[in-house]
């Protein structure tokens, strides 16, 4: 009956994000399943889900040899715009509704001074395996560095202080190894460092900055932390971006010439 | 009505991404400065006086708390459409970089949490 496969497919593209809401419900409840059943809830259904997301995104890529992930299958695309910026930040900022504005005064100052110490190392780290490959010049460094924080900063950062598209695309996928290994890490890591509390998990957003590491990687470990890590990793681009072109990069152009 | 929470929450996110960009424009970046952190605080304190002056209704409430308990299938939408094709194809240099960045930071973050509960006066 190729007549209800077509007809089938054009309501799935003119409902892509009906399309959405239906495959992402039955991911998660699969998740959630998966989770009480195999982990007996050790392993957090959201962090089951996430994975599963990541896997989705892979399939998508090798599919379409898109930069979209699942969401470049067209009758696929409502993913993109469930998941993407618009929605996901409705949604953060819905979180942080019942949260007493004093939670985030109290752990202010330490709040900021993650995101500077944060935004230092990344450069450091990304700009010392940058020098370890063998990039002696200060804009391929500074840039990988960047990318290291997230990957909007590196491109960014690249393309102000004039990096070459190889050196850039190397930020971007640097910064995308973060962005998913803090998604999964996370949950695992979460009871090494004290991540149960709104003050550390406010550090954690400014330290590892990347938004959406950040924020799936907190809805793994526990939803409740969510609005403080948000809190500080928004402005963890923002200053990156501020600092990485002008003050880090004078500094590593002192450095390297 | 549920529309008006809804309502609210848009506002306030509206009005924190502009700041966020003006923010951006002061500093010299072409980038969003802490738009969806600015937002929070709006709704925060704006939900805070509706509270306080008896205004807030309970459908207005749901009307918020809908699209906060959706954010995990948000999420989830979102790592879909990540480009981990990229990050896996990145090489040796991404894949350090990233990785080690990821690990220093974790072990900055259990510094900064230790530190501060030392600090903190000792209870009971």
């Amino acid at each position: 009956m190729p007549s209800m496969f077509q007809s089938l497919e054009i309501v799935l593209i003119k409902n892509s994000l009906l399309v959405a809401f239906a495959i992402m419900g039955s991911t998660v409840w699969i998740s959630y399943f998966l989770s009480d059943r195999l982990t007996r809830g050790r392993l957090h259904g959201s962090a089951i889900a996430i994975f599963i997301g990541l896997v989705m995104a892979c399939i998508g890529g090798i599919i379409t040899n898109g930069k979209q992930g699942i969401a470049d299958i067209t009758a696929l695309s409502g993913i993109g715009l469930m998941g993407g910026a618009m929605l996901r930040d409705l949604a953060i900022v819905a979180t942080a509704f019942g949260v007493k504005a004093e939670e985030f005064g109290k752990s202010g100052l330490v709040g900021i001074l993650s995101l500077f110490t944060g935004i230092t190392l990344s450069f450091l780290v990304g700009g010392t395996v940058a020098y370890s490959f063998g990039y002696r010049d200060a804009i391929s460094i500074t840039t990988i560095g960047a990318g290291s924080a997230t990957y909007i900063v590196g491109p960014v950062t690249g393309s102000a202080i004039g990096a070459t598209s190889e050196v850039i695309a190397l930020s971007v996928a640097s910064g995308l190894v973060k962005a998913i290994l803090v998604m999964i890490l996370t949950p695992f890591l979460a009871k090494y460092i004290g991540l149960d509390n709104p003050r550390a998990a406010m550090i954690f957003g400014g330290i590892m900055g990347t938004n959406s590491g950040v924020m799936a990687g907190l809805a793994a470990t526990d939803p409740k932390l969510v609005p403080y890590g948000a809190m500080t990793a928004t402005f963890y681009t923002g200053l990156g971006c501020l600092l990485g072109p002008s003050v880090i990069f004078i500094f590593i152009r002192t450095i390297f010439g | 009505m549920i529309i008006y929470g809804t309502a609210l929450l848009s506002i306030c996110l509206l009005l924190g991404l502009t700041m966020g960009r003006m923010l951006g424009n002061l500093a010299g970046v072409d980038a969003d400065i802490g738009g969806v952190g600015i937002s929070m605080l709006l709704l925060i304190l704006s939900c805070d006086y509706l509270q306080r002056s008896g205004r807030m209704k309970p459908t207005t409430e749901a009307g918020i708390a809908f699209w906060g308990s959706i954010y995990i299938p948000i999420v989830v939408a979102m790592a879909a459409s990540q480009n981990v094709l990229a990050a896996l194809q990145g090489g040796a240099v991404a894949l350090l970089a990233g990785t080690l960045t990821v690990g220093a930071s974790f072990a900055l973050v259990g510094f900064f949490v230790k530190a501060g509960n030392s600090n903190a006066p000792a209870k009971g």
